[in-house]
C-alpha cells in the first residue's frame, strides 16, 4: 500500500486540486492500484500547488505544481512496482519535500504540522504530538500556565503585538463566574492567509490553545469568529471541532480532568472592521460591528460584557506550542522584544508566493529574494506592502529593515499580521494611495468622524493632487487630514489609512504628478 | 413568496441562543437566498429587539441582502494582492462583458456581481469566488470560461429564492 497526498486548502482547491483527486481516485481503482489517496492540508508552499506527494520508506515526495494532464504520467509512476520513489525522471518531480528549501530554510513551530496529514484526523493529530501542551496544562495550575506564556514573551500576532502573557493574567485576575475565550479568525488583511492555513490544515492547534487559555484564565466557553470568505475553513473547523467533542478534548470533564470547555465557531458577515476586537465582541453579541470606546478592555468588560480573552488564531496556536515544548524553548527564537517566530506571508506578485515561518530578525529584502525570488511578471520590485491594508508601502530603501515590531514601528510601518504584498514596476502608487482611503469609506463602522468622513474627503483630495488642481493647498490638506484621523480616530482602522497614503506620498511622489511623472 | 411560517421557525431556534442574531441571520440567507424584509417584525418579536435594531443590523452587513440575489454570487477580490496581479483589470472585464457594475443581478436572475475584499488566496492571485468555490489566477479568458460554464451548468442551486 503506498499513500498519496493531494491538499484540500483554499488555494489547493482553486487551482483545481479536487478535480485533481477525483481523477487520481478513477485511474487508481480502473487500474487497480494498491494506493490511498489522503486529502492533507497544504504545507503553505503555494507555488508548488497543487503539490502531489508520495509517501516511500518513510519519507514523502513531492510533484507539482500538477494539473490534470500530468494524473496520467503520475498513475505510470505508481504503477511501475520497479520505480525508485526517490529518484524519478518527471518533469515535475520535486524529491524529498522535506528537502526543498523553500521549506527547509523556515524555523516551523506553529506550522510545523501544516500539510502533513489529513487536518480533520484526530489520531493524525496526536500521532504528531497533537495535545502535549493541553495535557500538561490540565495538571497545571492557571497561575503556572499564565507563568508559561509570560515567560515566552508571545505578543499578539494578530497585529497590535501586546503581550498574550499579560492579557490571560489580567482575564485571569479579573472577578467573575463566567468569562470567555474568544479567537479572531476574521483574518481581512489583504495579503494575509496564515489563520486560513493553520485552520484548514491543523485546526485542533487552534482548539488545544483555545482550550489551554480557557484553563489558564477559568473561562469554559470559547467562540471562534470567523469571517465567511472562508468557506472551507468553516467546513474544516466544524469537522475537527465535531471530533474533538467525540474524543473527549472539549466538552464536559476534558480528559476525566474534571474541567470543561465549550467551544463553536461563529461566522461574521463581510465586514473587515470586525478584525478589531471590540468590533468582533458587538458582532458575536448580534449587533452592529462598532467599535466600542477603551477601556473598559475586553480582558475586564468583554463578550456580553464579561472578562474576555480575545486572541489571533496564530496567537492561540502558538501558546499550545509553548505548552508543549516549555516557554524557554519558544522564547530562544526571536530578537529584541519579539520573540518566537513570524508566519510571513509572501503574496501579490511574487514569484514563489507562500507561508514562511522564520524567526523574527530576517529581513524583509531576505524573504523577497530568498524566499520569493522576485515577481511572478518578472518585472522590478517597486514597492512592498507590509501588515495589510492599513501598512505602509516600503520602497527598496527599506527592504533591509529586520522583521521585529520595533524596528517596522521605528520607519512608521507595522508587521501587523505579517502579510507581504510585492508589487512591480507597473504600480500606481497614487491609485493605491487612493485605493487605501476608498477601502476606509467602504469598510469604516461610522462611530468616529476621522474615520467615517476623513475617508471620503481623503479621496477626493487624492483626486484633485493627481488631476493637478490646486496641488499645493490639497497636500497640504490630505497630509493635515491623515494627521487628524491619525490621532483623532478611536481604532487603528482610521488611525493607521494613513500609513499607506503618507508612505505613497514620501516615496512615489513622482506618481501624484510631483515630479515629472515617470514612464511606465 | 416568503412564507412566515419558515422564517418563524428559524427565529424559534435561534432566540435562546446567546447573540443569536448573526447566526439565525445567515439561517435566513442560506433559506431564501437573502434576508426578505418581511422577515424583519418576526426577528424583531423573537429576539425582543425594535425593528430599527435589526433592520441596523441588516444593513450594517455586506453579506445580508433584502432583495433576492442571482441564482450565484460572483465576487471579484479588490484587495491590495490581486491589485499587484492586475484585478482592476478582471474587474473591469467582468463588468463590461457582463454588462453588469456591483451589486446588479443579471437579467436572467443567474448571476450578481460583487466586489470582496480578500479570499486568503493572495499567494496565487488574482482570485474570484463563485459562491463558496474560490478560483486562483483568473485571467480574462479563464473568468470567461467560468462565467460559460455557469451559463450551461446544472449546479443545484444553492440558497434558492422560493
Amino acid at each position: 500500500m503506498i499513500n498519496i497526498f493531494v491538499p484540500q486548502d483554499t488555494t489547493a482547491l482553486a487551482l483545481g486540486s479536487d478535480e485533481i483527486a477525483s481523477l487520481l481516485t478513477e485511474s487508481i481503482s480502473s487500474r487497480g492500484l494498491d494506493v490511498k489517496l489522503i486529502r492533507n492540508g497544504s504545507r503553505g508552499m503555494f507555488w508548488l500547488e497543487p503539490l502531489l506527494e508520495i509517501e516511500f520508506e518513510g519519507d514523502r515526495f513531492g510533484f507539482g505544481p500538477i494539473t490534470m494532464s500530468d494524473v496520467p504520467s503520475i498513475i505510470d509512476v505508481l504503477e511501475d512496482s520497479h520505480s525508485d520513489l526517490k529518484n524519478i525522471a518527471h518533469p515535475l518531480f520535486l524529491g524529498s519535500v522535506e528537502n526543498i528549501e523553500y521549506l527547509a530554510k523556515q524555523q516551523r513551530l506553529t506550522f510545523k504540522r501544516s500539510g502533513l496529514s489529513d487536518p480533520t484526523c484526530i489520531n493524525s493529530y496526536q500521532s504528531l504530538s497533537g495535545f502535549k501542551g493541553l495535557t500538561k496544562a490540565l495538571s497545571m495550575d492557571s497561575q503556572l500556565i499564565v507563568d508559561e506564556l509570560k515567560n515566552s514573551g508571545l505578543r499578539g500576532r494578530g497585529g497590535a503585538a501586546f503581550p498574550a502573557g499579560i492579557k490571560w493574567q489580567t482575564v485571569l485576575d479579573a472577578p467573575g463566574e463566567q468569562k470567555y475565550i474568544v479567537c479572531n479568525a476574521d483574518e481581512g488583511d489583504s495579503g494575509t492567509f496564515a489563520d486560513r492555513l493553520l485552520m484548514e490544515s491543523d485546526p485542533y492547534q487552534l482548539i488545544e490553545g483555545m482550550t489551554i487559555a480557557g484553563l489558564a484564565v477559568g473561562a469554559n466557553q470559547g467562540y471562534i469568529y470567523l469571517r465567511s470568505e472562508y468557506p472551507v475553513a468553516h467546513k474544516i473547523l466544524n469537522h475537527a471541532i465535531k471530533e474533538a467533542y467525540k474524543a473527549g478534548f472539549l466538552g464536559e470533564n476534558i480528559r476525566d480532568s474534571g474541567k470543561d470547555f465549550f467551544l463553536e465557531v461563529r461566522l461574521g458577515a463581510g465586514a473587515y472592521i470586525c478584525g478589531e476586537e471590540t468590533s468582533l465582541l458587538e458582532s458575536l453579541e448580534g449587533k452592529r460591528g462598532m467599535v466600542r470606546t477603551k477601556p473598559p478592555l475586553p480582558a475586564i468588560e468583554g463578550l456580553f460584557g464579561k472578562p474576555t480573552v480575545v486572541n489571533n488564531v496564530l496567537t492561540l496556536g502558538a501558546a499550545a506550542t509553548v505548552l508543549e515544548e516549555g516557554s524557554d524553548a519558544y522564547k530562544n527564537f526571536g530578537m529584541g522584544r519579539s520573540r518566537g517566530t513570524l508566519a510571513v506571508q509572501l503574496a501579490g506578485n511574487v514569484k514563489r508566493g507562500g507561508l514562511i515561518e522564520l524567526a523574527f530578525g530576517a529581513t524583509l529584502r531576505e524573504v523577497v529574494e530568498t524566499f520569493g525570488e522576485g515577481t511572478f511578471s518578472g518585472r522590478p520590485i517597486r514597492a512592498i506592502q507590509m501588515g495589510g491594508p492599513l501598512g505602509a508601502f516600503l520602497p527598496e530603501s527599506q527592504w533591509d529593515t529586520p522583521l521585529d515590531y520595533e524596528a517596522f514601528a521605528a520607519l512608521k510601518a507595522m508587521i501587523g499580521h505579517g502579510g507581504v504584498v510585492v508589487f512591480d514596476d507597473t504600480a500606481d502608487m497614487a491609485a493605491q494611495a487612493r485605493f487605501a482611503m476608498e477601502f476606509c469609506v467602504i469598510e469604516s463602522c461610522g462611530k468616529c468622524t476621522p474615520c467615517r468622513i476623513g475617508s471620503t474627503r481623503g479621496v477626493e483630495v487624492i483626486d484633485r493632487i493627481v488631476a493637478n488642481e490646486d496641488r499645493d493647498d490639497n497636500l497640504i490638506l490630505l497630509h493635515e487630514l491623515c494627521d487628524t484621523m491619525e490621532l483623532g480616530s478611536l481604532c487603528a482602522m482610521g488611525g493607521m489609512t494613513p500609513f499607506p497614503v503618507q508612505s505613497a506620498l514620501t516615496h512615489f511622489e513622482e506618481d501624484f504628478g510631483l515630479n515629472s511623472r515617470r514612464d511606465h | 413568496m416568503v412564507k412566515g411560517t419558515d422564517v418563524d421557525q428559524l427565529v424559534e431556534q435561534f432566540k435562546s441562543l446567546p447573540g443569536g442574531l448573526l447566526p439565525l441571520l445567515h439561517a435566513i440567507k442560506e433559506e431564501f437566498g437573502y434576508v426578505p424584509e418581511s422577515s424583519v417584525p418576526s426577528i424583531a418579536k423573537g429576539l425582543n429587539l425594535s425593528r430599527a435594531e435589526v433592520h441596523g443590523v441588516i444593513s450594517f452587513y455586506h453579506d445580508f441582502k433584502t432583495e433576492p440575489t442571482g441564482t450565484h454570487i460572483v465576487q471579484i477580490c479588490r484587495a491590495e494582492a490581486c491589485q499587484a496581479m492586475g484585478s482592476r483589470e478582471i474587474e473591469s472585464h467582468a463588468k463590461s462583458s457582463l454588462g453588469l457594475e456591483y451589486g446588479e443581478t443579471s437579467a436572467d436572475g443567474l448571476l450578481t456581481l460583487e466586489p470582496v475584499y480578500c479570499l486568503g488566496n493572495c499567494a496565487c492571485s488574482p482570485s474570484i469566488r463563485i459562491d463558496d468555490a474560490i478560483h486562483a489566477r483568473v485571467s480574462k479568458n479563464r473568468f470567461d470560461q467560468l462565467m460559460m460554464a455557469l451559463q450551461t451548468s446544472d449546479v443545484p442551486v444553492k440558497g434558492a429564492k422560493s
